[in-house]
């Protein structure tokens, strides 16, 4: 018998395996492909303070072993989250799940996680300070030390659950930011947050995402995501949840070898709907053939 | 909404870049303007392919061959298997016919009206279908909605079928019709919204992430909200939308 359970700062987790925010909606609409009670958990769509209708379409694009999305955080806002949103999810989820929180400035990152402090169902925060797709907010904090610091610092103010910084790999040295986070007293840090791409349509010489660029995901950045987890754990204490690019359990173990302690598995879930199950169902035979007992024992394991 | 293995039983060209790929799978939630996601070896999004017939366990789709992975499409042979997630998004409501329906179609958006022409036609409607190509070698279908027991119109744009035009010409020979369900590109569509006097039904196209509602990647504004294409519609009502 192998152990797949992990723990995120008091959180724990049957298997380390999280889809990932915006490729999983508030979950219901997955529970049509499977019982999505055998994940770890789940990091449900972006929530800012007030509704937004993000971009303009198209928002996708496709890429070599990937794809480009530009949606800009569409969601109903917290409020209605709570309301509406949450109250579906509960009914087909009934694990903690991870909200993941995005905003456009200090006092608004604040406001959103102050009120999904609140809410029982919900186990971890996961702050969005990396979405490459919205203008003057999103990626802004992640990009600077100083500004993750404030954001950080603000929203451990006002919660009592594990707050976890969401980074985007679109930065000189992401440890630096890593370390400012950690210094705030974030209780963990989400990496990565997709890259920033654009691909251009060859009939109508244009963009083919009318925001122009877009994040790119998929397997393409899994070799990127490696590597910034595997530095991001050399820098700071606190544990990691790795994302970008996963689509295995293989992925998954060598994600956990470089320092993450969750999986979040995003672009892959719009493809194969069921892949977090099959994951979680290949993860005790890919265990054993690397001769791994207890998951959690591999973490930073290639340090 | 599953994800199972579909086998390609023939796949032949039927017009200028246009196939019919018929395939052995599940019938499962099968309607009139619903699609299904294929998943193409080497490319990392699905591609969605409305529906363009299900009878005797065959699902009949009809596509044209215009990027990587319709052209990839275009060379798969008889006893292909093929990952496909069906049936997806809300389709047509046929219960809103009324007797005289007239179905609208454009290019690659004709297919999706087959199945919906024949179910009007069997529960007894009056069905009269308008179909829009650019040229006589893009023409197709005109004989299989013929053989339903449609009224049929062709219009091209070079005049070389039919009358010489836009669908919207040859929506003039048309005296009356009770409701109307259309599919085509959007200058089409839009055309069709000013030219019709009663409601009716469009089916919209977008780049879509995942095509089951995860993604929001295809999100439109409407008059009654927000309408993710893929999972809202791709069907909206005339009375909703927003040009």
């Amino acid at each position: 018998m192998v152990n797949t359970k992990v723990t995120l700062s008091g959180l724990e987790l049957d298997n380390p395996i999280i889809p990932a925010s915006g490729t999983f909606g508030f979950g219901y609409e997955m529970a049509e492909f499977y019982d999505i009670n055998v994940l770890g958990s789940f990091s449900f769509k972006g929530t800012t303070a007030e509704p937004r209708f993000g971009n303009p379409t198209p928002r996708i694009a496709e890429t070599p072993c990937g794809m480009l999305n530009a949606v800009g955080l569409q969601n109903p806002g917290v409020d209605k989250v709570i309301a509406e949103e949450l109250p579906k999810m509960e009914k087909v989820f009934h694990k903690k799940v991870i909200a993941n929180v995005g905003g456009f400035s200090v006092k608004e990152y604040a406001e959103t996680c102050e009120k999904l402090d609140a809410v029982d169902s919900v186990g971890l925060l996961e702050v969005n300070i990396s979405c490459p797709n919205v203008h003057g907010g999103g990626i802004s904090f992640g990009t600077d030390a100083k500004a993750a610091y404030e954001v950080t610092k603000a929203v451990k103010a006002v919660t009592k659950k594990p707050v976890y910084m969401k980074l985007s790999p679109n930065v000189t040295d992401i440890t630096e930011i890593a370390r400012a986070c950690e210094a705030a007293g974030a209780d963990g840090i989400s990496l990565i947050n997709t890259l920033m791409g654009m691909r251009i349509d060859l009939r109508r010489k244009a963009p083919i995402i009318k925001n122009k660029t877009g994040g790119l995901s998929g397997p393409a950045i899994f070799p990127i995501a490696v590597r910034m987890v595997y530095q991001v754990y050399e820098a700071v204490k606190i544990p990691l949840i790795g994302m970008g690019g996963v689509q295995s359990a293989e992925d998954v173990i060598e994600l956990m070898l470089a320092g993450a302690t969750g999986v979040e598995v995003g672009a892959a879930n719009l493809v194969s709907p069921t892949v977090c199950r099959d994951i979680i169902n290949d993860l005790p035979t890919v265990m054993e053939k690397y001769n791994i007992t207890n998951l959690a024992d591999i973490i930073g394991g290639a340090h | 909404m599953t994800e199972s293995i579909f086998t390609i039983i023939s796949n032949e060209k039927i017009a200028k870049n246009t196939y019919k790929m018929v395939l052995s799978g599940t019938a499962e939630g099968c309607a009139p303007g619903k699609f299904v996601n294929i998943k193409i070896d080497g490319l990392f999004l699905r591609r969605p392919i409305s529906v363009c017939d299900y009878e005797d366990g065959k699902l009949t789709l009809v596509y044209k061959a215009v990027g990587k992975g319709t052209e990839a499409m275009a060379k798969m042979g008889a006893g292909t298997p093929l990952n496909v997630l069906a049936y997806l998004g809300n389709g047509y409501d046929l219960t809103k016919s009324g007797e005289a329906p007239m179905l609208i179609g454009g290019g690659v958006g004709v297919p999706p009206l087959y199945m919906c022409a024949k179910k009007l036609i069997a529960e007894g409607k009056k069905v009269t279908v308008i179909l829009g190509f650019n040229t006589a070698e893009e023409v197709f279908y005109k004989e299989e909605f013929e053989a339903l027991g449609a009224r049929v119109l062709v219009a091209t744009a070079d005049g070389s079928v039919g009358v010489k035009g836009f669908v919207t010409n040859a929506m003039e020979e048309v005296e009356g019709y009770s409701y109307f369900y259309t599919c085509g590109p959007e200058p089409m569509l839009k055309a069709v919204y000013g030219a019709t006097s009663t409601s009716g039904e469009f089916s919209f196209e977008e780049r879509m992430g995942c095509g089951f509602g995860a993604c929001v990647g295809c999100t439109c504004k409407t008059k009654y909200g927000n309408k993710r294409i893929c999972k809202d519609g791709p069907v909206l009502v005339k009375e909703e939308i927003i040009w």
